[in-house]
């Protein structure tokens, strides 16, 4: 019936070559396990369940059972005062902190760019906040801002009542430490950007009558825009993520002037412990982080010249 | 030399002067805080609340970091961060080489999705998983063990996509010569792709160190006491116990910093290719 196929047998793979696929998968699933399970137990479960986690509201007393309420905690929690002046202030931070980190740190690095005896010293200290952390500057800026430390009323910066507890000055305190502390990554970054813009395009505007201004304005900062837009997007996402500094100078005080998203989610977890409205407030997170990413991405990368 | 060219000499002088000014006015603020922290941490407790306040240690009185070494438990806290840096640098690596390795020299099914899946990673903030993390940690026994500080932290999917990078850059035809010289995927990872990808690998073990170093809110959650605080968590606990003698605080913070100081003096170049290796194309 069927016509005899006395030709060659179909063309396929080889049983040695789909063996050696079948090695190949196997192996590749052996070097891709241990990450997968780090990633599946400490990122993507967490995420998911934390939605879960904010369908039951814990018992104002411990030891009580937590009850299903559906969507009414995400409601109170999201609609709460307490939470949007909480997002306030986290893009309040935020703004105080990218702008000027980015506008300081592209700055020094123009200044450091430029062939002059001894610049690698400057360039050292320039970069050299880059050996803090987050804790180390918070300690020395929260120290330095105590009242009883003589610098501050030296340098004529008295506030009443004092800076950490002043509501109108405790943010703008944080957000200075939060510079200074980022500002010798921020250089470094802006730095190695500087060495990818072409001297002889440089040159060539300067040949053409355009002063420094104009040279910074037409060439550099074009050419530095890819490294800007990452600096803007990966910095904004680090400012919404800022604990430590909130932690130790003003544990999100005054009247909750400083209760930024991120502190709002340890305080209800730690001090309040109750993981369900903490889980709606990590959502809100994640959602805020995701948003803001995207936004930027949008809007900014247009603006953005990558043609080198 | 000619008028003209005099006065032009003149400018470029005065312009020289004028930058180096700048620079050094720019660069005395950036270090003033580190600067008066290493004056204070030297000064009697009682003079840094002097007005007006000294800018120089005549008499330097170094007890005050045998003090937050000793009962500060600054030498303690800072056992307690090498070995749980570690932890995490070793395993990020390790996990990178492996999953870069996968990425860029193997065919399996489902790799693009897998590779978003790590990319995914990077967009969710760790603050967001802590609810669950620290239950999960709890119910596994690690609470309040080296183990439960690093393991979260084991794997990035910044150094899979940075080893990704690094191996997509070897050239095909070595893994072909090395095949026909009879070398298996492990064979050829260990001794061949990982020694050329030196540079990354290195990158990526400063910026593992870094951010393990320097990290706060994970060992805040999930130590209990003095034994197991890292030199973050323990500054925080060094400011408050030693609320009046400031000079401690201060020391202790210059000795939470040297490590860090020490590293990036010889690592430097690689912080500086790690951090980028996102910002350029490429």
């Amino acid at each position: 019936m069927a016509a005899t196929t006395s030709a060659a047998p179909v063309p396929g793979p080889s049983p040695t070559h789909r063996a050696r696929r079948r090695r190949e998968r196997v192996l590749a699933a052996l070097l891709l396990v241990p990450a997968l399970i780090v990633f599946g137990a400490f990122v993507f479960w967490p995420l998911i369940h934390n939605f879960y986690l904010g369908f039951f509201r814990n018992p104002p007393f411990p030891g009580l059972p937590k009850h299903y309420v559906g969507f009414d905690q995400y409601r109170d929690v999201l609609t709460s005062s307490d939470f949007l002046d909480s997002v306030r202030t986290t893009v309040v931070f935020a703004l105080l902190t990218v702008p000027i980190g980015i506008g300081a740190g592209l700055g020094l690095g123009v200044l450091a760019h430029q062939q002059l005896r001894g610049i690698g010293i400057y360039r050292m200290i320039f970069s050299s906040t880059v050996a803090t952390s987050v804790a180390v500057a918070a300690v020395i800026f929260g120290t330095l801002m105590n009242p009883q430390v003589g610098l501050l009323p030296w340098l004529g910066l008295t506030t009443n009542p004092t800076i950490l507890q002043n509501p109108e000055w405790a943010l703008v305190a944080v957000a200075v430490t939060t510079v200074w502390q980022t500002l010798g990554l921020t250089f470094i970054l802006m730095a190695s950007g500087l060495q990818s813009v072409p001297d002889d395009l440089l040159e060539a505007a300067r040949v053409d009558g355009a002063g420094t201004w104009s040279r910074f304005w037409h060439v550099t900062l074009p050419m530095m825009s890819p490294t800007i837009f990452f600096a803007v997007v990966v910095g904004s996402i680090f400012a919404f993520q800022s604990f430590g500094q909130i932690d130790l100078l003003t544990q999100g005080g005054p009247l909750k002037k400083t209760n930024v998203l991120t502190y709002f989610i340890y305080n209800t977890l730690q001090r309040q412990s109750d993981p369900g409205k903490a889980a709606v407030l990590a959502v809100a997170l994640f959602f805020l982080t995701l948003l803001l990413a995207l936004a930027q991405i949008r809007l900014l990368e247009r603006r953005v010249s990558y043609e080198r | 030399m000619s008028v003209d060219a005099r006065v032009l000499h003149r400018r470029r002088v005065l312009g020289k002067v004028g930058r180096y000014a700048l620079l050094s006015v720019l660069a005395a603020v950036v270090i003033f805080p580190v600067y008066i922290t290493i004056v204070n941490s030297l000064l009697p407790s009682d003079a840094i609340t002097h007005q007006p306040p000294k800018f120089f240690p005549a008499d330097p009185q170094w007890g005050s970091y045998r003090t937050a070494w000793n009962a500060g438990h600054m030498g303690h806290y800072l056992v307690n961060s090498f070995i749980v840096t570690f932890i995490i640098t070793i395993g990020q690596v390790v996990t990178a080489i492996l999953a870069g390795y996968a990425f860029a020299f193997l065919d399996f099914p489902f790799k693009r999705l897998l590779f978003v899946v790590f990319l995914a990673t990077l967009m969710v903030p760790f603050e967001v998983t802590i609810v669950t993390n620290v239950a999960t940690i709890s119910s596994l026994g690690l609470y309040d063990t080296y183990a439960g500080l690093a393991v979260p932290f084991l794997a990035t999917g910044f150094g899979a996509f940075l080893m990704r990078q690094a191996f997509l850059t070897l050239p095909h035809e070595l893994r072909d010569a090395a095949a026909l010289d009879g070398y298996g995927h492990w064979r050829f990872l260990w001794r061949v792709a990982v020694p050329l990808a030196r540079p990354a690998v290195a990158a990526l073990s400063v910026f593992a160190f870094l951010s393990a170093w320097n990290q706060y809110l994970w060992p805040l959650l999930i130590t209990k006491d003095d034994r197991l605080r890292t030199v973050q968590i323990g500054l925080k606990q060094l400011q408050t116990v030693s609320l009046d003698r400031f000079n401690v605080t201060f020391a202790g913070a210059i000795i939470a910093v040297i490590p860090l100081v020490v590293l990036l003096l010889f690592f430097q170049k690689h912080l500086v290719r790690g951090l980028t290796a996102g910002a350029v194309k490429g």
